[in-house]
């Protein structure tokens, strides 16, 4: 009994360093003053963050990343709110068939949605770019983006805005004052998650564009040369740091969302 | 009572699909009533709160609130204000925010607004707690939020759709008092909704009794209590002993009939009732027959033994076997004088008294 207590706490933290260390090591480096990537550490230098502000490619790289991440988080919201209002405000025929289907992309290989959308936008001759990309991405995004909202909206009871009229509101007055308020935390956080998945995400990105290339992309293109190599490294912490950063906002307007849901259950005393 | 005719229903309908939730019902309720809707689950009380305070719309007929004809109107511009029964507190803001939110459209000026949600917050006794969250409330508490939200509104009317529903035993027993003598207070008319018939003999001026979407019975509560129109609605409020009698005479306002125990009895007609086959139903309240200890006697009374006992720690519910009767009489005694200890099949007398004998329609 006490030798398994003994041991958990050992497994947790081989568990925590081989899930984060090699992570780790990419911000280590890229402060590193040597063009190579070993042990032991040459000194510290900017010097890497600095070749990548100058460095157009790669700006014109973090612009596209940009545009596609934001559209495609505004249209995976979009599509993730109705669908989300359908299924917890409607009862419907084949409901639970629907959001299945909705969800499903969560679970099939990425590899097989991008080659078979591929193939789509290559029949239909459209010609690959960023919209593509966007598309592709949103797609992708919006089983995150209703989970999200999905779980959001079940606090949000029809009630509220009978009530909000019944005090003299109007309709618009009701969406405003209370609707948006309250769904405004699960928005948020479905904004954020999209964005992150579609900043980070490489193989529709990969398959789906024509010249314009996003920042995974073009990292993926700049390890083939070893100089290069720090300063994705560079590159790279600064995607982590975005990334870590918009998911903790998002589970910040998360666990609101969760707070406001709770209020609907009643507690007896 | 009812000073003035506040709310006048007329000849309301409405239809879900080919079924009626609520039927041609008429009904007026005064002004400064505390008025409730009883009666079962699904028998149209929520739709026809929810048609007064312009949710619904009705399928016929109208509503008239304070001589206004409001069928047709929007919620938002009626006088009425409702208090829902899961309160519908909005969660992203504190409790003086929630108070305070209908006032906001009517643009007073920033200290007469908090001198009245102050007000409203006195009046519920949760001034204390006016910056808290929502969710950090009790539901004791949030109930009254949802009061203090509507009453600051100064509604004509204000409806409240089974707002006790969801609070413990003991709670509900406190609140039910404090309703009544808030409602007492402000003077203006409540309408209750409730399935439960204490709570509505507890708390209201008057009661409708409804059933499949129509009124069964308005009056009082001791009058729907003692003096129930028919079979259902005495059921409904409560235990009573049902027998049968032939009609020996049958006159304009009353009936007389001769009863297998009781004899023969003279009973008040109610509204519209009809003698069908010389057959009547005869009703008694359970606390109306009182068990007889040695030594004890009364005017009137019967022998039977006891066939049933539950013991209810204040009261003990027996079942009395009477001779020609079918069923047993039920009687309800205080514990007092060692009811609960009578052992089944023991011989009692009870004392009965004829006036407490309704006449009910089927
Ligand atoms: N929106 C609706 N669509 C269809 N039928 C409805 C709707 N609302 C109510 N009904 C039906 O109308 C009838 C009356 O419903 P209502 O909610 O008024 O009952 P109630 O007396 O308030 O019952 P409860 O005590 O359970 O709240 C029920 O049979 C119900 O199923
Ligand atoms: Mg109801």
């Amino acid at each position: 009994m006490s030798g398994r207590l003994r041991l958990l706490p050992v497994f947790v933290a081989a568990y925590l360093l081989f899930l984060y260390a090699p992570i780790l090591l990419i911000p280590i480096f890229s402060f590193n003053n040597a063009a190579s990537t070993t042990f032991p550490l040459a000194g510290f230098t900017w010097k890497w963050y600095v070749t990548l502000a100058g460095n157009t490619v790669m700006l014109d790289a973090a612009r596209n990343s940009l545009i596609v991440g934001v559209s495609v988080s505004i249209l995976a919201t979009l599509f993730g709110i109705c669908a989300a209002r359908a299924i917890t405000r409607y009862d419907f025929r084949g409901k639970r068939l629907t959001s299945g289907l909705i969800m499903a992309p969560l679970f099939l290989p990425e590899i097989i949605v991008a080659i078979s959308l591929l193939m789509i936008v290559l029949a239909m001759g459209a010609e690959l770019s960023l919209l593509t990309v966007i598309l592709g991405q949103t797609v992708f995004c919006i089983p995150y983006s209703m989970a999200v909202l999905v779980s959001g909206f079940e606090g949000f009871d029809r009630s509220l805005e009978e009530a909000s009229q019944d005090l003299g509101e109007t309709a618009f007055g009701t969406f405003r004052r209370v609707t948006l308020p309250v769904v405004a935390p699960a928005i948020l956080s479905s904004l954020l998650v999209a964005f992150t998945i579609s900043l980070d995400e490489f193989i529709l990105a990969f398959f789906l564009t024509g010249t314009q290339q996003t920042l995974p992309v073009y990292i993926w293109g700049q390890l083939r040369f070893a100089a290069k190599l720090p300063s994705v490294l560079a590159l790279g912490s600064l995607m982590l740091l975005a990334s870590v950063f918009l998911l903790t906002l998002a589970e910040i307007f998360r666990r609101r969302a969760e707070n406001r849901k709770i209020l609907q259950e009643v507690p007896h005393g | 009572m009812a000073d003035r005719s506040m709310i006048s229903i007329h000849g309301i309908s409405k239809y879900y699909g080919p079924y009626p939730a609520v039927s041609s019902l008429s009904l007026e309720i005064g002004g400064g009533e505390f008025f409730s809707l009883l009666g079962p689950s699904g028998c149209g009380k929520t739709t026809l709160l929810r048609m007064i305070a312009g949710f619904v719309e009705p399928t016929d007929g109208s509503i008239r609130i304070d001589g206004q004809d409001v069928t047709g109107t929007p919620p938002n511009r009626r006088p009425t204000n409702m208090v829902f029964q899961n309160y519908a507190i909005f969660p992203h803001l504190n409790v003086e925010e929630n108070v305070g939110y209908g006032l906001k459209r009517l643009r007073l000026d920033k200290t007469e607004e908090k001198r009245r949600i102050g007000e409203a917050l006195e009046q519920v006794r949760l001034s204390t707690l006016g910056s808290r969250k929502a969710h950090e409330l009790s539901g004791g508490q949030r109930q009254r939020v949802a009061l203090a939200r509507a009453l600051v509104m100064r509604p004509k009317v204000l409806l409240l759709d089974e707002p006790l529903s969801a609070l413990d035993k003991k709670l509900r027993e406190q609140m039910q008092v404090e309703l009544r003598s808030l409602q007492q207070a402000v003077g203006i008319t409540f309408i209750l909704v409730t399935h439960d018939q204490y709570e509505a003999l507890a708390m209201s001026d008057r009661i409708a009794v409804m059933f499949a979407g129509k009124l069964a019975q308005v009056a009082t509560p001791k009058e729907i209590y003692q003096r129930p129109v028919n079979r259902q609605v005495a059921d409904f409020l409560g235990g009573m002993n049902f027998l049968s009698a032939t009609v020996t005479g049958d006159t304009n306002g009353k009936v007389a009939a001769r009863t297998d125990i009781f004899g023969d009895v003279v009973l008040e007609k109610p509204p519209g009732f009809t003698v069908v086959e010389g057959k009547v139903t005869l009703g008694m309240r359970p606390e109306r027959l009182r068990l007889l200890w040695e030594g004890e006697t009364a005017a009137k009374e019967i022998r039977g033994t006891v066939s049933n006992r539950h013991y209810f720690g204040e009261t003990t519910h027996l079942s009395i076997a009477v001779d020609g009767l079918s069923a047993p009489l039920s009687i309800i005694e205080t514990n007092n004088y060692g009811a609960d200890d009578l052992p089944i099949g023991a011989g009692v007398r009870l004392a009965y008294d004829p006036d407490a004998l309704v006449l009910l329609a089927e």
